[in-house]
């Protein structure tokens, strides 16, 4: 029994594709923290759609992938910029118009050149047997990006709770915001490999979304989250061995199930606890006011 | 009014905003404001008094440096606004409606932030920092309060407890959008006691807001603008009916009682009452030059406020 359980990390690919899935894991959770807070889900969406074509490109013309990646998702992000600047459309229109432009961008440019590379691995991702340089390419954007955020997480977070407060304390409120883009840029392009481009959405707004159901503080709600996102990409990843399913679509089920259940029984935001504080309340005021129950 | 204690203030050459004729027009061609001109300085509670649309907010947003007028310049302590900023000389009580009240934050830590600026790489607050914000909360009254959630806290609370972000920044200048909106008599009364107080203590502070009626009640200048300067200067003799009519055009519920319909007797004098939302401004005078009526405040409010709470 325990060595089947230890089995998976007798073969190098398979603690590679751990170790990848959860460092890529913790660093999007920890960014899924500040997108959900400013109803910023759909940029990463849109984000890690707009690669897509970076990605094709790249390889197509023999550069490394996470360079083309890198360059079409900042222009996507421009392109959304200058949108909402030059045009009266809302922000989700916008968004939309974008991401699936940039999109069909890539799979045209895919079906251009089918030998290139397989769809597959850009839409669904492939963990399992990634190469070295991959891995170099994942582990190095995610230890800067978590570098940066560790020093930095303090003000961006007051950028994402009150702008005007922000620059009125003399904070570069233009440049915060524009890092925060990068790192999710580039943190969108080293998931790529593990979940693939249409899953890494849920690897920038679940671990948050589950975060914020366990705490009132943004410091325990980062830990919370980098936690979830972690251990699920690793686990997920380390399942994948027994279950011979996708890797991506393992993390997100796995990461899914988790958020369902705090949902429930979150101990103060919880779905049963809310219900538990609200019978208990109407106990009281029928103690207090017998007569007014039924009004 | 010029004040005794202005004198023997050390700083008080530092507190000021001098805007020299700016103007702003956004991207889309609209003219904001233009050839605005106001010197405030310290020891003062000025009155920022227009319609919607008059350009309040985008001079608010000027002054934190968010948007750079096309013409004119802005010196706040004799500094350009960067710098000023930089040193921290300038806080803002946001609108209630601009802060997201479900983010995980607790009271102490929204005072905090306004300890940002004195804090190093990591923003790891030191004994000092701890000091000012636990003794802005006292002031503040919202002490009891330090470990909840923004979310669950009354409308007055709310407004204390950015009150108290702002004066743990410890910045002479505070700008102050809508304060009064959403929040209950008393809060009213409390942030009106406590402008008094700082400003006796030399601060400058700029509220815009549209109880028209409580303006003389805590301001001792006030700036009525419309897209520019119509008026500005001492509460006593700028706030006036003439001045806010001007402002204000026809916009404003205007309710005239004449002497005839008050009383039989030979007194001319009429009741001019002039509101743009809640408290309307009370003239009682034979011209158009005479100041308003004080607001008549404390007891009588208490009942109004257990209204709002049911």
């Amino acid at each position: 029994m325990i060595d089947l359980i230890l089995e998976p990390f007798s073969y190098n690919y398979m603690n590679k594709a751990i170790f990848a899935a959860a460092i890529v894991g913790a660093v999007c959770a920890f960014l899924s923290a500040y997108l959900m807070l400013r109803g910023w889900s759909l940029i990463g969406d849109a984000l890690s759609h707009s690669v897509v074509p970076g990605v094709a490109g790249a390889y197509a013309l023999g550069f490394p992938y996470a360079v083309g990646a890198f360059f079409t998702g900042f222009l996507a992000a421009i392109a959304m910029a200058v949108l909402r600047h030059l045009s009266n459309l809302r922000e989700d229109a916008i968004i939309g118009f974008v991401f699936t432009t940039f999109f069909a961008a890539g799979l045209f440019l895919i079906s251009l050149n089918p030998t290139a590379i397989s769809i597959e691995t850009i839409v669904f991702g492939n963990m399992i047997g990634i190469a070295n340089s991959d891995l170099w390419q994942i582990v190095i954007i995610s230890a800067v990006s978590m570098v940066i955020l560790v020093f930095k997480w303090k003000d961006l977070m007051l950028t994402f709770f009150d702008e005007i407060h922000a620059a009125a304390i003399g904070l570069p409120v233009f440049w915060l915001k524009i890092l925060f883009f990068t790192l999710l840029s580039a943190c969108t392009v080293a998931s790529l490999q593990t979940v693939g481009a249409v899953l890494v959405i849920a690897m920038v707004i679940t671990p948050g979304a589950t975060a914020y159901l366990l705490t009132d503080r943004f410091d325990k709600l980062l830990i919370y989250s980098t936690l979830i996102g972690l251990f699920t990409a690793a686990i997920g990843a380390y399942l994948s061995y027994f279950i011979d399913g996708v890797t991506g679509a393992l993390i997100v089920v796995f990461q899914t199930s988790i958020f369902l259940i705090v949902f429930l029984f979150a101990p103060k935001h919880g779905l049963i606890a809310n219900k538990y504080r609200q019978k208990k309340t109407r106990n009281k005021r029928i103690i207090n006011h017998p007569k007014r129950v039924n009004s | 009014m010029i004040n005794s204690q202005k004198e023997n203030a050390c700083f008080s050459p530092d507190v000021a905003i001098v805007t020299d004729d700016i103007s702003v027009t956004y991207n889309n061609g609209h003219t904001a404001i233009y050839d605005l001109s106001i010197n405030l300085s310290g020891y003062t509670t000025c009155g920022l008094v227009g319609i919607n649309g008059s350009g309040k907010s985008t001079l608010f947003k000027c002054i934190m440096g968010l948007v750079t007028p096309q013409t004119g310049s802005i010196r706040l302590g004799g500094m350009p606004v960067k710098q000023a900023l930089k040193q921290g000389l300038v806080t803002y009580v946001p609108q209630s409606e601009d802060i997201d009240w479900d983010f995980p934050i607790l009271v102490q830590d929204v005072v905090m932030q306004g300890r940002f600026g004195f804090m190093g790489l990591l923003r790891r607050p030191s004994i000092k920092d701890k000091e000012a914000a636990e003794a802005a909360m006292q002031r503040l009254g919202v002490g009891d309060l330090a470990k909840r959630q923004i979310g669950e806290l009354s409308g007055g609370q709310k407004k204390r407890v950015f009150l108290a972000r702002a004066l743990a920044q410890q910045s002479k200048i505070i700008l102050l959008d809508e304060p009064y909106a959403g929040v209950d008599v008393k809060t009213e009364n409390a942030i009106m006691e406590l402008l008094c107080e700082l400003r006796d203590e030399g601060y400058l502070m700029l509220v815009s807001t549209h109880n028209l009626g409580t303006v003389p009640d805590y301001c001792n200048e006030v700036v009525l603008l419309n897209q520019t300067v119509i008026a500005a200067g001492a509460t006593e003799s700028t706030y006036n009916q003439e001045n806010l009519e001007k402002t204000f055009g026809g916009i404003l519920k205007h309710i005239h009682l004449g002497g005839k319909d008050l009383h039989n007797d030979e007194d001319e004098r009429r009741v001019t009452i002039i509101t743009d939302d809640e408290r309307p401004a009370v003239f009682y005078g034979k011209t158009k030059e005479e100041s308003p009526l004080k607001h008549q405040d404390s007891d009588n409010d208490e009942p109004n406020e257990k209204v709002n709470h049911d």
